[in-house]
């Protein structure tokens, strides 16, 4: 990589969120986990933004890679938790590892057949593998199935949340930064014009739904050990969207901005919740006048992504250009 | 043998209201080469519309009865025709111009739009749907059962699909359709006015949306705001195996799936019945992209 | 990009556009870039990192002045109660339910002037019938609201995410109507004032055999929810306890429309009667085709059945079901017939069991507030734990050493499309 100061940046960022991590036990546990929110948001929001904003590969799918890596990591430490108090740590890096990788084998499986489509047709089979998964979690009686599985550990702290993602924005800007980010936006182009020129689009492809799907399996751990019970309903398909918005709203191909909208959209429903809350208002008679506002979350969504296209489809965080991609 | 064929009425049955909805996608895809993802909601609204409309038909005329029935899914009819037009004029006419993916992603967002703010209006809890036809068992021959209702998903799928062909073969409008999805530079250059084609198509599809809205709550009378996410997904799936763009395609699509859930739901296990319309995408993507009935296209480059 | 210009419609962009992509092929295969520069890549990616930073310290910083003085609540003249129920989303009218019941338990006991002298405070949260929320909304609860005890759910999936929150939080929980017994298994601080599954379902075999005497039957169960694949080994388990046998067994999940296929495939079984432990709405549906396929032996079921939408959907198909549940409103005792007038007085419609769970969920906390003397987590656990034969209208509660409560159940059957009590089965 080009840059310097970019191994630097990552180090303080691990160090700042071990240090917060430390003086944790004085916040607000509810804005705590809050925080853990955003940090899971964003690493989903930068992975999916590798497979469709610089790789163009439009997946409605990424639930499905959480959904994997959630569980698997969610068996591991509930395994081997109670072996060594000790060793914690290590086995929860392990256990999110792992449930990381199995995830990207899954990446790896849903990125081979879809390797024809295009568009419309890739949006649809990735969104059918989203649902497979989903049904498959919901039959295995082995994680529970639809009753549920209880995560005994709680390990998600800051520092695992903030770090995993300050690791995700970095490795996912390495790569772009790469040639196989100069694939990944040859792909995104002009496909057919890329393998005239002997790129191997599949190569790229692949490599990015299995990155992708990687960090989705990470953050997949990390969600399973902050809220200690999964579901396979929660992995479903509005769970992907909520992923797909945030990188609309931050620019495809754009990781500040999908940063940046990462973090907005996990505090919407919370600033929705607060706004619902309000006792009253001076001048309006009705007690809780905006009760009605806090299940209108993904009736915003659905507007911010109509608007979006029709007004600003480069997205909200994007100041350079025009269209939905770069050129 | 019994078992099979009583299986098998209920799969023509549920599959006709598949293809009632594939017929939707196939013709907006076939003309503007995108997927209205938000058709599946269309069949939601058709349904609610229904559901408010019976009370006032029943001041009327009277009900449960073949009149009222008829009344009820005409009216739904025009009001979701309406509905695709304006959808069609705000959300996607401006993005004509626009990559592919923009249009995309604004039907996703048309889509949960209804399905939310259908929600907060209807409210989420499932409604029940009045009975607006009397229903007979029609026939009980040696465990067969047969009801009323099903006959007539059938008999009405069929004369819907017999006015459309009319339409569609021997009217102006339906040649101009023709003349689009085949080239649309050329038709406008011929004088075809695109934007009212596009329009009357999208009119076309979101009326027979509703009546399969109809049809449906008539025979499973619980309508929820989320009721058309599944239909209209597999729908979908009908359309792109039957060959996208191809009416009749589209319609031996639905009645596929619709019969080969039934079976696996009835003979194997049920909690696989909804993975079973995505696999068969999945595998006839894989297989033979273009569909059963479809024509290779050619991506020009 | 070539999307632009072969999108099926419309016309093509002048000039320019057409011949840019060959030249920014050739850009980017010779190495140099497209529009986005390395350095101000970098510079941006710079800023996301930071900003991520920054807006973190100014989260925990907000985040560190806004933790409440104490958890007891009780800092003032109020007694702050959270409650958490799906008032939107699919499960909708439960959690409505619910909530009117507690809404109206509380403003009783205020207007009779409180508890140890002060007035309660409800702070109701929604979920939103959906999982993750209520993990989100009781830490809001218990730490910024600062609540001292939470009355929640009605969904045992979403009773068994809050609850081991509360139990780390040693905040009370007591949930009106969940019936999964792991809930009450997350901790001592977790309770309950409705029976529990293996009850329900050992019921309701009984009732099929005693009551109805059927020798055989079948189950046509839920796979997607674990209130019903629960209810359904209970019942089994019971059922061929006592002789019976059970000939079919089949599947759904949650939104399904068309259970043809299974009620055929049952129907070939031949049983002496179907048992459904699902919920109202797919139970409906699931009614009306069993009679289409010419099914006519009973069908039963749990407390899913209870709702003021059973009868609208399945309409005549449910004459002559049954099902149990937590109480009847046309039981004659003096208590459940004022719950009754005051619910009707204040809402318009006939409560039902969801909401006079909710009532009695309110009621015995207030009880075991009062016997505690204090607002304190630890002890008013033990007054609840130690509460027994509490005057519920859901009938005499005693908490049991599960924190589960032992008090009868209701059989009730639907005639004329009005549901009708049958019997009450004491445990």
């Amino acid at each position: 990589m080009k840059f310097r100061y970019a191994k630097l940046l990552l180090l303080v960022a691990l160090a700042f969120s071990l240090l917060v991590s430390l003086f944790a036990g004085r916040i607000n546990s509810y804005v705590l986990f809050v925080l853990y929110y955003i940090g899971i948001n964003i690493i989903l929001a930068v992975s999916l933004n590798l497979i469709n904003g610089y790789t163009g590969q439009f997946s409605l799918g990424h639930a499905g890679f959480m959904a994997v890596g959630a569980y698997t990591a969610a068996v591991i430490t509930n395994r081997f938790g109670d072996l060594n108090p000790f060793a914690a740590g290590t086995l929860f890096l392990g256990a999110l590892l792992a449930g990381g990788l199995l995830a990207a084998v899954t990446g790896l499986l849903v990125g081979l057949p879809t390797l024809r489509l295009r568009g419309d047709y890739l949006a649809i089979v990735t969104l059918g593998f989203g649902e497979i998964i989903r049904v498959i979690f919901q039959n295995m009686n082995a994680v529970g199935a639809a009753r549920g599985l209880s995560v005994v550990h709680g390990y998600t702290n800051f520092f695992w949340t903030f770090g995993a993602a300050a690791v995700t924005i970095y490795v996912v800007t390495a790569l772009v930064h790469s040639t196989y980010g100069r694939g990944f936006i040859a792909v995104r182009d002009d496909e057919v014009a890329a393998e005239a020129m002997g790129i191997n689009t599949t190569k790229y492809k692949v490599t990015a739904f299995v990155v992708g799907a990687f960090f989705a399996g990470l953050a997949g751990g990390l969600y399973a050990h902050s809220i200690q019970f999964l579901t396979p309903s929660g992995f479903n398909f509005m769970q992907s969207i909520a992923i797909v918005v945030m990188v609309i709203l931050g620019g495809m191909g754009n990781t500040p901005g999908v940063v940046l909208a990462a973090i907005v959209l996990t505090l919407l429903p919370e600033g929705l919740r607060w706004l619902a809350g309000v006792p009253s208002l001076p001048g309006i008679p009705r007690a809780y006048p905006f009760a009605w506002v806090g299940n209108t979350r993904m009736v915003i969504y659905s507007l911010l992504l109509i608007v979006l296209m029709l007004t600003r489809p480069q997205g909200l965080f994007t100041w350079k250009r025009k269209t939905p991609f770069p050129a | 043998m019994t078992e099979f064929l009583q299986q098998l009425i209920n799969g023509l049955a549920f599959g006709s209201i598949l293809a009632l909805i594939a017929l939707g996608y196939t013709m907006v895809y076939g003309i503007l080469r995108f997927i209205n993802f938000a058709h599946g909601d269309v069949f939601m609204l058709g349904a609610f519309a229904g559901f408010y409309l019976a009370p006032k038909i029943a001041a009327v005329l009277p009900t449960p009865s073949v009149a009222s029935g008829l009344a009820v899914m005409f009216m739904a009819m025009l009001i979701c025709a309406a509905i695709g037009v304006v959808i069609e004029r705000f959300a996607y006419r401006p993005l004509r111009r626009s990559p592919k993916l923009t249009v995309l992603i604004t039907a996703i967002g048309v889509s949960l739009f209804l399905e939310y703010t259908g929600q907060l209006v209807f409210g989420a809890a499932p409604k029940s749907f009045p009975p607006l036809i009397p229903v007979y068992p029609i026939a009980h021959l040696g465990g067969l059962s047969i009801t009323s209702n099903q006959v007539i998903v059938l008999a009405v799928t069929g004369l819907l699909l017999v006015a459309l062909r009319f339409i569609v073969l021997k009217t102006k409008i339906g040649m101009a359709m023709r003349a689009l999805s085949f080239n649309p530079e050329a038709a406008a250059l011929m004088g075809v006015n695109t934007d009212i084609v596009i329009s009357f198509t999208f009119a076309l599809g979101s009326a027979l949306a509703a009546a399969a809205g109809i049809l449906f709550a008539i025979n499973y009378p619980a309508i929820d705001p989320l009721m058309g996410i599944l239909p209209g997904l597999k729908a979908f799936f009908a359309a792109v195996l039957g060959g996208i763009g191809n009416l009749p395609g589209a319609v031996l699509g639905g009645l596929i799936i619709g019969t080969t859930e039934t079976f696996v739901s009835g003979y194997i296990s049920s909690t696989y019945r909804d993975a079973i319309a995505f696999s068969i995408l999945i595998l006839i993507l894989l297989i033979k992209p273009s569909g059963l009935l479809g024509r290779k296209e050619i991506e020009k480059v | 990009m070539n999307d632009d210009l072969s999108n099926g419609f419309g016309m093509r962009r002048k000039g320019a556009q057409r011949l840019e992509w060959p030249a920014q092929m050739i850009r980017l295969a010779a190495g140099s870039d497209g529009p986005d520069d390395n350095q101000e890549f970098f510079m941006k990616n710079w800023r996301s990192l930071i900003s991520e930073a920054l807006l973190l310290a100014a989260g925990v910083f907000f985040a560190g002045c806004n933790k409440p003085a104490s958890p007891s609540g009780a800092g003032g003249e109020v007694i702050k109660i959270g409650e958490y129920a799906s008032l939107t989303g699919s499960e909708a009218t439960f959690g409505q339910s619910s909530h009117k019941g507690t809404a109206l338990a509380v403003d009783d006991l205020n207007a009779a002037g409180g508890v140890l002298g002060k007035k309660i405070q409800l702070i109701t949260e929604d979920d939103q019938s959906q999982a993750g929320q209520p993990a989100t909304v009781v830490r809001k609860l218990i730490s910024s609201d600062g609540v001292m005890a939470v009355l929640g759910e009605v969904a045992s999936s979403r009773s068994l995410e809050a609850a081991p929150i509360c139990q780390e939080n040693k905040i009370p929980m007591i949930s009106p109507a969940s019936t999964n017994p792991r809930v009450t298994e997350a901790g001592d601080y977790i309770f309950r004032v409705c029976f529990i599954d293996p009850f329900q379902g050992t019921v309701m075999a009984n009732f099929a055999r005693k009551t109805l005497k059927l020798k055989s039957a079948a189950v046509l169960k839920e796979t997607s929810s674990d209130y019903s694949v629960g209810l359904a080994k209970y019942f089994v388990a019971g059922f061929t306890a006592d002789g019976g046998n059970i000939v079919g067994e089949e599947n759904y999940s949650h939104g399904d429309k068309d259970f043809s296929a299974q009620l055929t495939a049952l129907k070939a079984d031949n049983p002496d009667g179907i048992f459904v432990p699902g919920y109202y709405t797919e139970v409906g549906l699931i009614a009306l085709q069993a009679r289409q396929l010419g099914i006519t032996v009973p069908l039963f079921g749990g407390d899913g059945w209870e709702s003021s939408s059973l009868v609208p959907i399945g309409g005549r198909a449910l004459e002559g079901c049954y099902f149990s549940t937590h109480y009847s409103p046309q039981d004659t005792s003096p208590a459940v017939q004022n719950f009754v007038k005051e619910y009707r007085a204040r809402y318009g419609d006939t409560p039902d069991a969801m909401a006079a769970l909710g009532y009695d969920s309110a009621m015995i906390l207030a009880d075991a507030l009062k016997r505690a003397g204090s607002t304190e987590g630890a002890k008013v656990r033990e007054a609840l734990a130690a509460t027994k034969d509490f005057a519920g209208v859901t009938g005499k509660i005693t908490i049991d050493s599960n924190r589960n409560a032992s008090k009868p159940a209701v059989i009730l059957t639907i005639t004329n499309g009005q549901f009708q009590y049958v019997e009450t089965i004491k445990p």
